[in-house]
């Protein structure tokens, strides 16, 4: 997965005595009998690249529409730039937003409707002139300006919802599912040029998004929710390298799982005995374990190392290829171990022409490294 | 005229003989119902009244064998030209008519949107009771307003009765009771376009101008009010047209004064057994009508465009 944003890039939310710009205190959401947002608290930092990341029905769209003042919390509160703002309505938050839908208004033409938040601020005409011009620059839609929505394709349409919720310099832009509408190729150039235009405006940015991938690319941290609950916040990296909790491993990636229990653990090294995987396993972990607990080890695919011959050493397991899956880059290998168990891992495809030295039905002894796999508790 | 129905034929055929029924259906049952008899109408206004069964002369005549003369009257649209009466008329129409639909807009329209805002199981009854009045003689209605304005009925004995006023109001055969009269029967024909557009309205948009900082009357005036403009246009017209003609409610609840062009015509044809005059108001009331309905369309064409 490739990152846009350099990894030396700051880390405001690593700066606790800074006041964040958001903070979401106990915040909950009931519609009717259903927790759709369960007393989820959370801070979001200046210049941050926030990414809401779920499954639907996960909560994170009534999260972002409770920010954006749409919902109001059953309870909880929430601070924008140390104001409560819980019940302010929508059009006295300095926030905006970008709908899923775009919700460009039909009857208005590119430029009308950029220029709408500003009229309702009672911004001189000429100002607004210069200020829809600037706009319309900054996501390239220069010629379109006299155009009417239904006259624009979907990419255009994205830019005109992206200059229009931008052309009042909020202090936070909500981005609901920013990309969903729009094809492969379009997302995936748009996603550096979000990137940018936030970097160069320095506005925080709060995106809803399903898409694990567009989340992992574009954001400064993730917070990835699941049943109205946050699972984890955390920079997109040591989200995957370092999941908390299974869900979380699962939903990021693919991920090898093996159940087990403590057998000792000093020097920061666990090791653990699991039937699943025939072999005791060894993880790097700062975090005190008791001997006896049950855990699980966490694994990637393509941490995991193809070796020689087996041996009885921690980290070594082995089993028969099942099934072979040729990506181009990369084959994922499906490996069924004495267990019953089943293993993915990859390897990249460096030649061309090579006789693939795995194959179907083949013999395989694995082995990974003790600082290359997390133990998860929950 | 000719290459317009060519295309239509061409269109019609360019369909399989089923659908050609389906499309033909519709043209054949206007051009058997309206299209037939307004030729009829056309015809006997330009021809010569004179006493007679029919009180017309046909302006096609065998004088003898095969000697076929042609004789066309235009005396009748001259006239309706030169008469201030029928001038006079097609004014004060236009002036209920426009007037009537201002306020059933006026009524309708929170009405209508009153309905949309509404949970959707509580949408079906409450557009229930808008179309109930229909369950009853248009006829029976308007009577029932006679005896509910006439100084003796309902209102002003209940005024009377609570001492708001201590002598009747003289509502009944004034210009007033027409106005009640036309808004009362013809509101659902605004509400009910008007309801059909205002439900389809898309609510993100209103939360879009909410978050460009658009308070609830902006949000109104912006996105609800110029986006109900199809729907404002199709009622109005539902209500306009009609009370052009309107014959009913003038003639049961209107006074001498109100001179409506409906009621013109029903005198001349009856009354005073003029039918070629008659028929020539008929047919100018109809190009009058028209040119608002054209508008209509052109709107509609342009608004369906936006929505796609």
């Amino acid at each position: 997965m490739t990152q846009i944003r350099p990894a030396s890039s700051e880390q405001p939310w690593a700066a606790p005595e800074e006041e964040p710009i958001v903070r979401i205190d106990k915040v909950t959401k009931t519609f009717g009998s259903t927790y759709a947002v369960d007393e989820i608290s959370l801070n979001i930092h200046r210049g941050e690249f926030f990414s809401l990341l779920g499954a639907s029905g996960c909560g994170k769209t009534t999260l972002l529409r409770m920010l954006g003042g749409f919902e109001t919390p059953t309870s909880g509160r929430i601070y924008i730039d140390g104001q409560d703002v819980t019940d302010v309505p929508p059009y006295l938050r300095p926030i905006n937003m970008m709908f899923q839908s775009y919700a460009l208004f039909p009857h208005m033409n590119v430029a009308q409707n950029i220029a709408f938040g500003l009229k309702q601020e009672r911004m001189p005409s000429a100002l607004i002139r210069e200020r829809v011009a600037e706009m319309m620059a900054l996501v390239q839609i220069e010629k379109l300006a006299t155009r009417k929505p239904h006259q624009l394709s979907g990419g255009q349409r994205q830019r005109v919802a992206l200059a229009r919720a931008l052309a009042k310099h909020p202090k936070i832009l909500l981005l609901d599912e920013p990309l969903g509408a729009l094809d492969k190729k379009l997302r995936e150039h748009t996603q550096f040029e979000l990137v940018n235009i936030q970097e160069r405006l320095g506005i925080t940015f709060i995106i809803v998004t399903h898409d694990q991938e567009e989340a992992m690319t574009m954001s400064s941290r993730i917070a990835l929710m699941h049943d109205g609950r946050i699972e984890q916040v955390d920079a997109p990296r040591r989200m995957y390298e370092f999941p908390a909790t299974r869900y979380a491993a699962n939903f990021i990636g693919s991920v090898n799982l093996f159940n087990g229990h403590v057998m000792s653990h000093d020097n920061d090294m666990v090791l653990i005995h699991s039937e699943e995987a025939g072999s005791d396993l060894l993880v790097h972990h700062s975090q005190p374990l008791n001997p006896g607990m049950e855990v699980t080890v966490a694994i990637r695919p393509e941490k995991i190392a193809v070796r020689d011959h087996h041996t009885d050493e921690p980290n070594s397991i082995h089993g028969v290829i099942q099934e072979i899956a040729y990506l181009g880059d990369v084959s994922i290998y499906h490996v069924e171990l004495p267990s019953g168990k089943r293993v993915q891992f990859t390897q990249s495809n460096v030649l061309a022409l090579a006789e693939q030295p795995l194959t179907w039905g083949q013999e395989v002894a694995l082995t990974w490294n003790a600082y290359s796999c997390g133990v998860l508790t929950q | 005229m000719n290459d317009w129905l060519l295309q239509l034929n061409n269109r019609i055929r360019a369909l399989s003989p089923g659908k050609g029924l389906i499309v033909g259906a519709p043209w054949f049952w206007l051009a058997l119902f309206f299209v037939l008899p307004f030729l009829f109408v056309l015809k006997i206004s330009l021809a010569e009244p004179q006493l007679a069964q029919p009180p017309y002369q046909d302006w096609i005549r065998e004088i003898e064998d095969g000697l076929i003369t042609i004789k066309l009257n235009f005396g009748n649209y001259a006239m309706l030209w030169e008469d201030e009466l029928y001038r006079d008329a097609l004014w004060g129409s236009f002036e209920v008519a426009a007037i009537s639909t201002f306020f059933c807009l006026l009524i309708g329209y929170p009405m209508a949107y009153a309905i949309a805002l509404s949970p959707t199981h509580w949408r079906m009854p409450l557009l229930m009771l808008v179309i109930l009045p229909f369950w009853t003689s248009f006829l029976i209605r308007v009577y029932a307003w006679i005896g509910i304005l006439k100084n003796n009925g309902l209102l002003n004995n209940f005024l009377m009765s609570i001492g708001v006023i201590d002598q009747p109001l003289e509502i009944l055969h004034t210009p007033t009771a027409v106005y009640i009269g036309v808004v009362y029967s013809y509101l659902p024909f605004l509400v009910l376009p008007l309801y059909a557009t205002l439900v389809r309205l898309d609510n993100t948009l209103l939360e879009a101008a909410a978050d460009l900082g658009a308070r609830p009357w902006k949000q109104f005036l912006k996105i609800t009010l110029p986006q109900s403009l199809p729907g404002i246009l199709a009622g109005s017209m539902l209500v306009f047209i009609p009370v052009m003609g309107e014959f009913v409610i003038p003639d049961l609840l209107g006074g001498p004064d109100t001179l409506m062009i409906g009621k013109l015509m029903w005198t001349e044809f009856f009354s005073n057994k003029d039918w070629p005059l008659a028929s020539a108001l008929a047919s100018v009331l109809l190009v009058v009508l028209i040119i608002p309905f054209v508008l209509m369309r052109h709107y509609e064409h342009k608004a369906a465009e936006e929505h796609k």
